[in-house]
């Protein structure tokens, strides 16, 4: 329930975004990223933007993040 | 050799080497549920030096549920007028009169949502259903319930509420260090929970109880970085050093944390107290609807008590998440108690100890001790 993963913004609507994760594009709020623009990215978890995040640190969270994701995508929990 | 191999090589080679410098064996303890599998699933456990244990801790929001919030859910869920909106995790979790997924195939009104919005989406298509969020986890979980509540109230529905069961990281922490018969060295603090509450707040711990925090983050290599690093304090303070708060993990965990995640929290929660699984109610440990949300309190709208709390015959959930016992030590695990046919929370949830190792450790054991060998040699 803890688990959060890095995502691209690409559409801003009001209050919410559309955001990249992997080959979706899922709606995300951004009550706690109010600044977070297209193009900016962000750390998503259970249908949130949690965080901003630098563009040069994303590379590193998603080697991190990428097998434990995979593994949990496929076990069907929640994020 | 993989550069990750021979990355991960080297840091096990320096961390046995600090290991050898400890005067005595020492616990720690990983707080968050996302690190026990991330360490379970990569194998860390076996690779840990003789003297290192990585206990799990009270981190998996599932687990740490009380059995009496379970049936009030299931009560809840029995009422006709009712749907159910919970995270995907909280389904198959028993309580005495049995689970939510249960509850389901008699009837009951359960959905699963991804994101506490989609629950008040359907209170807004659905006027005719009261809609009721069960509002779990600790510091991650807890913003995206408060903006549920303020979003319900922005759109004006009236048939929507939480049942609010936040728990907070911090005291489950303190609680650990207060009680005599855990003994933890040094925590291996929450990485996203801390993106939340930033890690200047495990400050406190650090400085009440001379106990190393390291904030870490979830890869293999990170959670060997966050332990070496506290181990290195732990010989330092053999010297006579004082333990500190490190944060390895800064690209995502500021010291403050996130301000506008920790202002929705405050706007729509305060501290109350909360009923832990194996902690039993600890003062200010979770967190209640400010009175000007008492509309949306599911507590209050369906008049709910919370009855006792009645564990599973034979389930070690309790010492399993206080780092008391280690889920093999437990008769019915990977006997009676599997996945499939889970005992206790810790075994139903992928983020409880139970399961991961059942998933991951099992089959891992048993090659361990060569494997280290290997690798230390
Ligand atoms: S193995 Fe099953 S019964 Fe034993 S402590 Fe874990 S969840 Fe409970």
């Amino acid at each position: 329930m803890c688990l959060a993963i890095p995502a691209r913004v690409e559409r801003v609507e009001d209050t919410a975004a559309w955001v990249r994760l992997g080959d979706a594009q899922v709606r995300v709020q951004l009550d706690m990223t109010p600044q977070a623009g297209v193009g900016d990215w962000v750390l998503v978890h259970a249908g949130f933007a949690i965080q901003q995040l630098d563009e040069d640190d994303v590379r590193a969270i998603w080697e991190s993040l990428g097998e434990l994701d995979a593994a949990r995508l496929n076990e069907g929990a929640t994020p | 050799m993989s550069t990750l191999r021979q990355r991960m090589s080297a840091l096990l080679a320096v961390l046995n080497a600090e290991a050898d410098r400890l005067d005595r064996p020492v616990n720690l303890m990983e707080v968050c549920g996302t690190h026990t599998v991330a360490a379970c699933r990569s194998g860390i456990h076996a690779l840990m030096p003789n003297n290192v244990r990585l206990l799990s801790g009270p981190g998996c929001p599932v687990c740490v549920t009380a059995q009496r919030y379970i049936d009030a859910l299931v009560r809840l869920g029995a009422r006709a007028d009712v749907t159910l909106a919970t995270y995907g995790d909280m389904v198959r979790v028993a309580g005495e009169g049995g689970s939510l997924e249960l509850a389901r195939s008699n009837g009951a009104d359960v959905r699963v949502v991804t994101s506490t919005i989609e629950a008040v989406d359907i209170a807004q298509r659905e006027p005719q259903r009261q809609v009721v969020f069960a509002a779990v986890g600790f510091e991650t979980t807890a913003p995206a319930s408060a903006a549920c509540v303020l979003e319900a109230q922005r759109r004006g529905l009236t048939n929507f509420a939480i049942l609010p069961c936040h728990k907070l990281v911090i005291p489950a922490m303190r609680t650990l260090l207060d009680d005599p018969q855990t003994r933890i060295d040094g925590f291996l603090c929450p990485g996203h929970v801390s993106v939340v509450i930033g890690s200047a707040v495990y400050d406190e711990i650090v400085a009440r109880y001379n106990r190393p925090c390291v904030v870490g983050g979830f890869e293999a290599l990170q959670m060997m970085e966050s332990v070496l690093a506290l181990v290195r304090q732990l010989v330092a303070m053999q010297g006579g050093a004082r333990a500190r708060n490190e944060n390895l993990y800064p690209q995502v965990v500021r010291a403050q944390g996130n301000p506008h995640a920790r202002a929705l929290i405050d706007r729509v929660f305060a501290p109350g107290d909360s009923a832990w699984r194996a902690l039993g109610v600890m003062e200010d440990s979770g967190l209640d609807l400010r009175e000007e949300f008492a509309d949306f309190d599911a507590f209050r709208r369906f008049g709910i008590v919370l009855g006792d709390d009645r564990e599973p015959p034979g389930c070690r959930c309790g010492e399993v998440i206080t780092g008391r016992c280690e889920p093999n030590d437990c008769k019915l695990f990977g006997t009676v108690c599997t996945p499939i046919y889970p005992v206790g929370p810790c075994m139903v949830s992928s983020e409880g100890a139970c399961q991961a190792w059942f998933k991951y450790r099992r089959a891992r054991m048993k090659i361990s001790a060569p494997r280290r060998e290997e690798v230390t040699a």
